[in-house]
C-alpha cells in the first residue's frame, strides 16, 4: 500500500530517517557484522592477535558437549516455560471469559505482573525457595521434602521455569482473553443448542477458533524464553548447578564476558541470530497471513 | 439469557467455581509479591529464622529509608534515578526517531527508501542479547561505559516503533495531507500540526510498552555499568546479594525489589487501556 | 475572482493515459460542474487544477498565469474534499483558521473572517467543537467554511455531498449554489450525480473515459447531447436507444436512434408501425414511467403525464414521437446531424 499524497523533496526525508539509520548502523549492523566476523577467528592466548579459523568455532561448538547440552537445556526450558505460562493463562482466560460481571476486575488484577522485570521475578522466587530462609522451602520441608535447587539440577530447572512462566502469565492471559472475547457469541450458543457441553464446546469450537492467538503466543513465548529470561537465570541459579540451567543466551554471556572466549561467544551469537531469524520469519509469515484475512 | 463473551452463562455453583478458580490464579500471581512486601516490613531476624511471618511487620519506613538512602552498594534512590533516565531515554528516544523515519518512509519518495525500510525491518525483534559482545566493544570504544548514552543508545536501535507508526500513518486519510497542502502547510508543518497530534494515543500506548521495556532491562546495564553509582535498580538488586556465605540483607533487598516494581506497575495500572492497546497493536 | 483555462490537459500514470486532452475556458465567477461515472477521470482533472496531481502535458492557467508547477497553496484556490478532510484534533474554529495561520494572517483578521464564515454557514454555536462532535451536514459546512475564509480565486469541490443522506444533499446543494452566487467565486465542482450537475452548473463538462464528451449549459447538453454517452448519462430515466435498422432506417451500420422517454407517446397500436408490450408501469404521481418490450425484443421506457390512463401489464401499445425529437448516433457513439 502506498500513499497517494507524497511531499516533494529528497534531502528532508533523508534527514528524517538519518537518526534511525545511524543508530541502527552503529549499534546494530556493525555489531552484528562484528559478531559474524569474530566468529571466524580465535584470539591467541595473550589476546594480541586473531587467528583465522573459518568455521572452526562452529565446528568446535557443535561438537562441544557443553554447548550441545546447553541446546538441550534451552529446548527443555523454553518448552516448559511456554507450556506452563500459556496453560495457566488460558485456564484463567477461559474462566474470566465465563463471567458476565467482574472479568474486567480480574483482568486488572492479573495483568500488572507484566510490569515486573524477569530479574525481579527471579529474586522473588529465589526468596521463596531460598534454601536457608525460603518460606516455601520451610513449609515443604515440614512435609518431609528437602528442597535444594542449589544442588539439585531438576529443582533448579523447575524453579527457573516457574519464575519465568510466572511473569509471563499476564501477557498470555491478555491475549487469550482478547481472543476469546473476539469469538462470536452466536457460534458458541449454536453449539450449546446443538447439545455440546462446556468441554466439548471448548475442544471443538473455542480452541480451534483461538488457534491464531495460540500460534502467535507460541512463537512470542519461545522468543521470550530464549532471550528475555536471562535475568531469571542470572539471579536464581547463575546457570548452575553443573550448567543445568545454562540456556544459550546465558552461555553467550558466560563464555564472552566471564570466560573471555570471544570467538566462541561470537559464534554462539551467530547461531542465536539464525534461530531468532527463523522465528521472526515464521512469525512474519503468520502476521502476513493474518493481515490477509 | 446469552452468556458473555463466548461461554454460555454459568449459574449457581458453576459461577462460584469460576470465581474460585480465578481467585486461586490471582493468589498465585500475588503471593511472591506479597511475600516480598512482608519481608520488606520486618527485620532481618524475622526472616533468617524461618518460617518468616506472612503478615507485614512494623519496619516498613525503616527498611525503605535504609534502602533509598544507603542501600548495599549504592543508594537505591540513585538506582531509581538511573532507571528512570534509562527508561525515559529509551522510550522517548525510540518514539522520536521512529516517528521521524516512519513519516519519511510513508510520506516521501526518495532514493534508498526501500533499502532503508528493509534495513530497519531487519532489526525487528533481534534482541540486544544476541550481539552483546560486539555491541559492548562499540560502547567501550566510544568511551560510553558507565554512561547514560551507553545505557540508552544500543536499545534504541529497533524497528517495532517504526512499524507501528508506519501502520498508523497509512490509516490517516490521504485527504488530510492534501487539505494541509492546500492550506499551505509544508511537510514538517503537517507533521507537527496534524500528524503528531493525531498520533497522541498511539504515542502514549507505545510509551507504556517501551517504558516497561527500558525499565526492565537487565543484561545490558549489567555489562556496561561497573560503577555502582550507575547501576539501574533492576540489575542492582542482584548486586546486593553478598558473594560467599554472608547472609543477605533481605529486608533491604526486598524493599528494593518492591521499589523496582512500583514505577512500571503504576504505569501499567494507570494507563491500563493504553497499555492493552499498545501491547496488542505493537504485536500486530 | 479569476478565470481558469485548461489547455489540452493530459494525465498519464506510467504508460496509461487517463485524461486525453481537455480544453475549456472558464469565465470569472462561473460555476462549472464536471460530471461523469466513477473512473472517468473527473476527480483527477480537478486535482490537477488543485495542484495535487502533476500535469503530464498541457497547461492549467489561473488568471492567465500558468500554474502547472505552482504549489497548491500558491494557486489561490480552496478545496472541499469528499470526506471533508477536517483535522480531527482541531476545533471547528482552528480547522477554518489553519490555512490563515500558516499564511500569517493577523489574529484579529483571522477571527473576523472565521466569524463571518461561521455566520454565513450557521456554524457559530459550534466553533469550539471538534469535528467528531458534529453531524454530517455540519462537517460539510465546516469544510465549506475552511474554503471560504481563505477568500480564494477558485473553489474546488470534490464530490462534497456524496457522504450525506438524500434530504441533506438537496438542502446543501441549494446552499452551495446560493453561496457561490453571493460570493461570485469561480468554481469547479466534481460529481457523479447528474441532478447536482444539472441544478448547480452554469456550464457542465460531461466526462467519459478521460475525454470531455461535451461542455455546455445544462439544458443545452440535455436537449442536444453531443454523443450517445451524454444522451444516456444525462437524464433519468435515460434516453431510449433503438437500432436504426430495426426501425427501417438506413443511416449507417450500427446507427442508433435516441429518443427521450418524455418524447414518446403511447398511442393505439393501429396508428403506428412500432408497437410493444407493457412489462410494467411505475406510477410516480405526477408522471408515470411505462416500461415496454418492443415486438422485436428491444426495451423502451416512456414517461407520460400522471393524469393519463395507466396501461395494464401485458397490454400492447403503439409508440409514436415527433421526428424532431429524434437524435441519431453513429456506430462510434457520436451524433449524426442531418
Amino acid at each position: 500500500m502506498e500513499k497517494r499524497v507524497t511531499f516533494k523533496g529528497i534531502w528532508l526525508p533523508l534527514l528524517l530517517v538519518a537518526p534511525q539509520i545511524v543508530i541502527t548502523a552503529v549499534f546494530f549492523f556493525y555489531p552484528a557484522g562484528q559478531a559474524i566476523w569474530q566468529s571466524l577467528f580465535i584470539p591467541d592466548p595473550f589476546g594480541l592477535s586473531m587467528q583465522w579459523v573459518g568455521l572452526g568455532n562452529f565446528e568446535f561448538l557443535l561438537s562441544d558437549r557443553f554447548y550441545r547440552a546447553s541446546f538441550l537445556t534451552t529446548a527443555i526450558f523454553s518448552i516448559l516455560v511456554t507450556v506452563v505460562s500459556m496453560g495457566v493463562a488460558l485456564y484463567l482466560a477461559v474462566l474470566a471469559d465465563r463471567l458476565i460481571k467482574g472479568s474486567g476486575t480480574y483482568r486488572t488484577l492479573l495483568i500488572w505482573p507484566y510490569a515486573v522485570a524477569p530479574a525481579v521475578a527471579g529474586v522473588l522466587w529465589l526468596f521463596m525457595f531460598n534454601t536457608r530462609v525460603g518460606v516455601v522451602t520451610w513449609y515443604i520441608g515440614l512435609l518431609g521434602y528437602d528442597w535444594n535447587h542449589v544442588l539439585n539440577e531438576g529443582e533448579a530447572m523447575g524453579l527457573v521455569v516457574v519464575a519465568s512462566a510466572w511473569g509471563r502469565i499476564s501477557y498470555n492471559f491478555l491475549f487469550f482473553l482478547a481472543g476469546l472475547q473476539a469469538i462470536p457469541k452466536s457460534v458458541i450458543e449454536a453449539a450449546a443448542i446443538d447439545g455440546a457441553r462446556f468441554w466439548t464446546r471448548f475442544r471443538t469450537i473455542v480452541f480451534p477458533l483461538l488457534s491464531p492467538t495460540t500460534f502467535f503466543l507460541l512463537v512470542v513465548n519461545i522468543i521470550y524464553a530464549f532471550f528475555e529470561t536471562f535475568g531469571v537465570i542470572h539471579t536464581i541459579t547463575g546457570g548452575g548447578p553443573q550448567q543445568a540451567t545454562t540456556i544459550l543466551v546465558y552461555k553467550v554471556y558466560a563464555d564472552g564476558f566471564v570466560g573471555q572466549d570471544l570467538g566462541s561467544s561470537a559464534a554462539q551469537s551467530v547461531i542465536l541470530l539464525l534461530i531468532v531469524s527463523v522465528l521472526t520469519v515464521v512469525q512474519f509469515k503468520y502476521i502476513e497471513r493474518r493481515v490477509h484475512y | 439469557m446469552a452468556g458473555q463473551g463466548g461461554m454460555v452463562q454459568k449459574r449457581g455453583s458453576g459461577l462460584w467455581l469460576t470465581h474460585l478458580g480465578l481467585i486461586v490464579g490471582v493468589a498465585f500471581i500475588f503471593f511472591p509479591i506479597w511475600l516480598a512486601f512482608v519481608a520488606s516490613t520486618v527485620d532481618q531476624q524475622a526472616i533468617v529464622r524461618p518460617p518468616m511471618p506472612l503478615l507485614p511487620g512494623d519496619k516498613l519506613i525503616e527498611n525503605y529509608t535504609r534502602a533509598l538512602t544507603s542501600g548495599v552498594n549504592a543508594p537505591v534512590a540513585t538506582m531509581l534515578f538511573n532507571s528512570a533516565v534509562m527508561a525515559l531515554g529509551i522510550s522517548l528516544g525510540k518514539i522520536a526517531i521512529s516517528l521521524l523515519s516512519a513519516f519519511a518512509i510513508v510520506y516521501f519518495r526518495f532514493p534508498g527508501r526501500t533499502l532503508f525500510f528493509w534495513l530497519i525491518f531487519l532489526t525487528l525483534m533481534l534482541p540486544v542479547e544476541v550481539r552483546i559482545v560486539p555491541t559492548y566493544e562499540v560502547i567501550a570504544n566510544f568511551g560510553m561505559l558507565n554512561s547514560y548514552s551507553g545505557l540508552i543508545l544500543p536499545l534504541i536501535a529497533s524497528a517495532t516503533a517504526t512499524f507501528l507508526f508506519r501502520q498508523f500513518f497509512m490509516t490517516v486519510p490521504d485527504e488530510l495531507a492534501e487539505a494541509a497542502r492546500v492550506d499551505g502547510a509544508g511537510p514538517m508543518r503537517f507533521f507537527f500540526d496534524i500528524l503528531l497530534p493525531m498520533s497522541r494515543t498511539n504515542i502514549a500506548a507505545l510509551f507504556v510498552i517501551l517504558f516497561i521495556y527500558g525499565w526492565n532491562q537487565y543484561l545490558w546495564p549489567l555489562l556496561i555499568t561497573t560503577d555502582p553509582e550507575m547501576n539501574t535498580i533492576v540489575m542492582g538488586i542482584k548486586q546486593m546479594f553478598p558473594s560467599g556465605d554472608d547472609t543477605a540483607d533481605w529486608p533491604v533487598i526486598m524493599a528494593t525489589s518492591i521499589l523496582a516494581m512500583v514505577p512500571p506497575v503504576l504505569v501499567v495500572i494507570g494507563m491500563q487501556k493504553l497499555f492493552v492497546r499498545g501491547l496488542v497493536e505493537s504485536e500486530k | 475572482m479569476a478565470t481558469v483555462a485548461l489547455e489540452n490537459l493530459r494525465k498519464s500514470y506510467g504508460k496509461t493515459e487517463v485524461i486525453h486532452g481537455v480544453d475549456i475556458d472558464i469565465a470569472d465567477g462561473e460555476f462549472i460542474v464536471i460530471v461523469g461515472p466513477s473512473g472517468c477521470g473527473k476527480s483527477t482533472l480537478l486535482r490537477m487544477v488543485a495542484g495535487l496531481e502533476t500535469v503530464t502535458s498541457g497547461e492549467v492557467r489561473i488568471n492567465d498565469r500558468a500554474v502547472n508547477d505552482v504549489e497548491p497553496m500558491d494557486r489561490d484556490i480552496a478545496m472541499v474534499f469528499q470526506n471533508y478532510a477536517l483535522y480531527p484534533h482541531m476545533s471547528v474554529f482552528d480547522n477554518m483558521a489553519y490555512g490563515l495561520k500558516i499564511a500569517k494572517v493577523p489574529t484579529d483578521e483571522i477571527k473576523k473572517r472565521v466569524d463571518t464564515a461561521a455566520e454565513i454557514l450557521q456554524l457559530e454555536p459550534y466553533l469550539t467543537r471538534r469535528p467528531r462532535e458534529l453531524s454530517g451536514g455540519q462537517r460539510q459546512r465546516v469544510a465549506m467554511g475552511r474554503a471560504i475564509v481563505r477568500k480564494p480565486a477558485v473553489f474546488l469541490f470534490d464530490e462534497p455531498l456524496s457522504n450525506l443522506d438524500a434530504k441533506l444533499r438537496v438542502q446543501m446543494r441549494l446552499e452551495i449554489k446560493s453561496l457561490q452566487r453571493d460570493l461570485g467565486v469561480t468554481s469547479l465542482y466534481v460529481t457523479h450525480d447528474q441532478v447536482e450537475a444539472m441544478t448547480l452548473a452554469d456550464r457542465m463538462i460531461v466526462m467519459n473515459a478521460g475525454v470531455a464528451d461535451q461542455i455546455g449549459k445544462p439544458l443545452d447538453v440535455y436537449s442536444d447531447p453531443a454523443t450517445e454517452f451524454v444522451a444516456g448519462f444525462i437524464g433519468s430515466p435515460p434516453t431510449n436507444f433503438l437500432q436504426a435498422k430495426r426501425l427501417g432506417r438506413h443511416i449507417e451500420d450500427g446507427a442508433k436512434i435516441g429518443i427521450r422517454p418524455e418524447h414518446i407517446r403511447l398511442v393505439p397500436q393501429t396508428e403506428t408501425d412500432l408497437a410493444g408490450t407493457v412489462v410494467y408501469s411505475e406510477p410516480l404521481g405526477a408522471e408515470t414511467l411505462v416500461h415496454l418490450k418492443l415486438l422485436d425484443g428491444q426495451d423502451a421506457t416512456v414517461r407520460q403525464d400522471g393524469a393519463l390512463p395507466i396501461p395494464a401489464e401485458g397490454e400492447t401499445c403503439g409508440l409514436s414521437w415527433e421526428p424532431a425529437s429524434e437524435m441519431v448516433f453513429g456506430k462510434g457513439g457520436s451524433r449524426i446531424r442531418s
